[in-house]
């Protein structure tokens, strides 16, 4: 007599469905979630950090960069800062990763018998959730001190799915970090050392003809510029077609080479 | 006879290191093997390759018939794992911990909730259900951990090193909880450091030392395979050890040892005790302590090793990981 006769008949079944796949993945990023009500130094992570970052680009760099006219460059660092936002946010995910990894979570996880990506997939899903979250709070705040939307709601959710697209590439990036260092202020070491100088030599806060020319060079194919102006033509007007069409083909080009890198360390490490 | 666990000729490697050189293991369905080796002895890696975690080099495992990599999505149904180190969500309390898994397990909300609850009672976590695990003390996330692992009714459980790093209380505790397991029919495969820990809960035990099993058998025959009893006397007044020592060694003509007050001889046959008894009672020689036990685990791992079995320490990095 098998042990499993004692304690539970049970049948088994021989493979995960999809339909499960999508309940598993469900449940992980509720768990993701819902570890922000235990560790509300996250929220502040979410919600603080932009809201400072709006109000120190308007009030502090925002009379010196507009002539006195604090609010105007606001209208014009607003897209900027939510695409660097959505850059730094993406960080979340493979510090995440990171922890579930060292603390063993990943390993209970994998003991289980549930569909092999939803441990990745629930946490994606739930950042995408932050994200979404962290950059209605900069839009929100953009708001209250004088920022305007010039165009219209589907200029908005245009540049909102944009960024989650473009979030959902470069995760990967964050993903491949986390599975190779070691502990999870590594990946926020690194993605600060990467996204900082990234961000700043982009168009995301300034015109880049005011740049030296060999850094105008540089900006002018940054992919944080492609991605900057896109969402500044979304939300203020303008140039909107050649920008989208640059960030989603360097979102294509960041999926396609670091998700295989991503998934081959994962595999690797555990 | 039902071997729940069976392992053949293990072998994992990562990079130069040999984890596994060939390791054979059993254990019969409702009984508890105790794995037993120093640190890096390949314990949690065999573990892991047992739970579906790693893919052995060569060999070849079954859970309740079921190859753990062939036919990993079943065996991942039937086993519970709980690893060396706590393997809860520190973020979320005992509650969601538990509920989680059971929504993993496509138990419905309502029975989840339940099971939780049920878990929670019977590890005593019941007041601390609302908190997040992070505050816990190590043996109530021990507790936790072990819950989680169970909230599926596994069939068979992976402890890997359960108690390392508890205080003696909590270790009890887990004991008992490990023998109320296997009275509901559960087989466990147990990893310990603690020689202590698998002389109370094995069935039988496997030694493993350098990736290989060294020595196996139930607790009893592995002591008697490396000989037999000890037998120890302290006199009550310390100025009569000389005599007690005189004595003794006459009797049992062996090697003996003297440790304090305490006189320490290994035996072969146990009819050496009324002799002793006779001689001390001729001396008029008064005795605090008159025993013949049997030679601990730690004196069995020193015989089949050449060296002793180090003090468990805890160590930041996974036994066996690649990283």
């Amino acid at each position: 007599m098998s042990a499993a006769t004692v304690t539970a008949p049970r049948t088994l079944s021989s493979r995960v469905s999809p339909l499960a796949t999508v309940r598993h993945t469900l449940t992980l990023a509720w768990r993701t979630l819902v570890q922000i009500k235990h560790n509300p130094m996250e929220l502040i992570d979410l919600s603080v950090q932009p809201i400072m970052f709006v109000l120190l680009f308007t009030y502090v760099f925002g009379g010196q960069m507009a002539g006195g006219h604090p609010t105007a460059y606001l209208q014009y660092a607003l897209p900027g800062i939510i695409a660097q936002n959505a850059l730094f946010a993406t960080l979340n995910t493979g510090v995440g990763l990171n922890t579930d990894i060292t603390k063993g979570v990943f390993d209970r996880l994998r003991a289980l018998p549930i569909s092999r990506m939803s441990p990745l997939a629930g946490r994606i899903a739930a950042d995408t959730v932050k994200q979404v979250w962290s950059m209605g709070m900069l839009l929100a705040v953009g708001i209250i001190i004088g920022f305007r939307v010039k165009t219209d709601v589907a200029g908005v959710a245009g540049a909102l799915l944009l960024l989650v697209v473009m979030s959902f590439a470069v995760s990967w990036v964050s993903v491949l970090i986390g599975v190779l260092v070691s502990a999870p202020e590594k990946v926020q070491i690194f993605g600060f050392a990467t996204i900082f100088p990234m961000s700043f030599s982009s168009s995301a806060f300034v015109n880049v003809h005011t740049m030296p020319g060999w850094m105008q060079a540089w900006a002018k194919v940054n992919p944080v510029s492609f991605l900057a102006n896109a969402t500044r033509g979304l939300i203020n007007g303008g140039a909107v077609a050649t920008p989208v069409a640059q960030s989603l083909i360097s979102a294509v080009i960041v999926a396609v080479v670091f998700a295989p890198l991503a998934v081959r360390a994962l595999r690797r490490r555990i | 006879m039902t071997y729940a666990i069976q392992a053949e000729g293990l072998v994992k490697h990562f990079g130069d290191t040999v984890a596994l050189d060939g390791v054979d293991l059993a254990a019969r369905a409702g009984s508890v093997l105790g794995v037993l080796g120093p640190n890096g002895a390949g314990k949690t890696t065999a573990v892991r390759i047992l739970a579906t975690l790693l893919r052995p080099d060569a060999g070849r495992a079954t859970v309740d018939g079921y190859d753990v990599v062939r036919d990993a999505h079943q065996v991942r149904q039937l086993i519970g794992l709980t690893g060396q180190y706590a393997s809860v969500d520190e973020m979320l309390t005992g509650t969601e911990n538990l509920v989680m898994i059971g929504r993993l397990l496509e138990m419905p909300r309502r029975e989840a909730k339940a099971r939780a609850a049920e878990l929670l009672e019977r590890f005593e976590l019941w007041d601390a259900r609302d908190r997040a695990a992070k505050t816990y003390s190590g043996g109530m996330r021990r507790r936790l951990d072990l819950a989680a692992s169970l909230v599926g009714r596994p069939s068979v459980l992976f402890l890997d090193e359960p108690t390392t790093g508890l205080d003696p209380h909590a270790r009890g505790g887990l004991w008992d909880t490990v023998r109320g397991l296997v009275d509901d029919g559960v087989t466990v495969l147990l990893t310990t450091q603690y020689l202590e820990e698998a002389d109370q809960l094995a069935d039988e035990i496997a030694v493993i030392d350098r990736g290989k099993v060294i020595a196996h058998g139930t607790p009893d025959e592995l002591k008697s395979q490396v000989g037999g009893q000890v037998l120890q006397v302290r006199p009550v007044d310390t100025r009569d050890r000389e005599t007690v020592a005189g004595l003794v060694s006459m009797v049992v003509g062996q090697d003996i040892q003297i440790e304090g007050d305490l006189v320490t001889a290994p035996v072969s046959d146990p009819g050496v005790l009324p002799k002793v008894v006779r001689h001390l009672d001729d001396a008029g020689v008064l005795v605090d302590e008159l025993a013949l036990r049997r030679s601990s685990l730690d004196e069995v791992f020193l015989a089949l090793t050449g060296h002793r079995a180090e003090e468990p320490k805890p160590e930041p990095e996974l036994e066996g990981s690649p990283a």
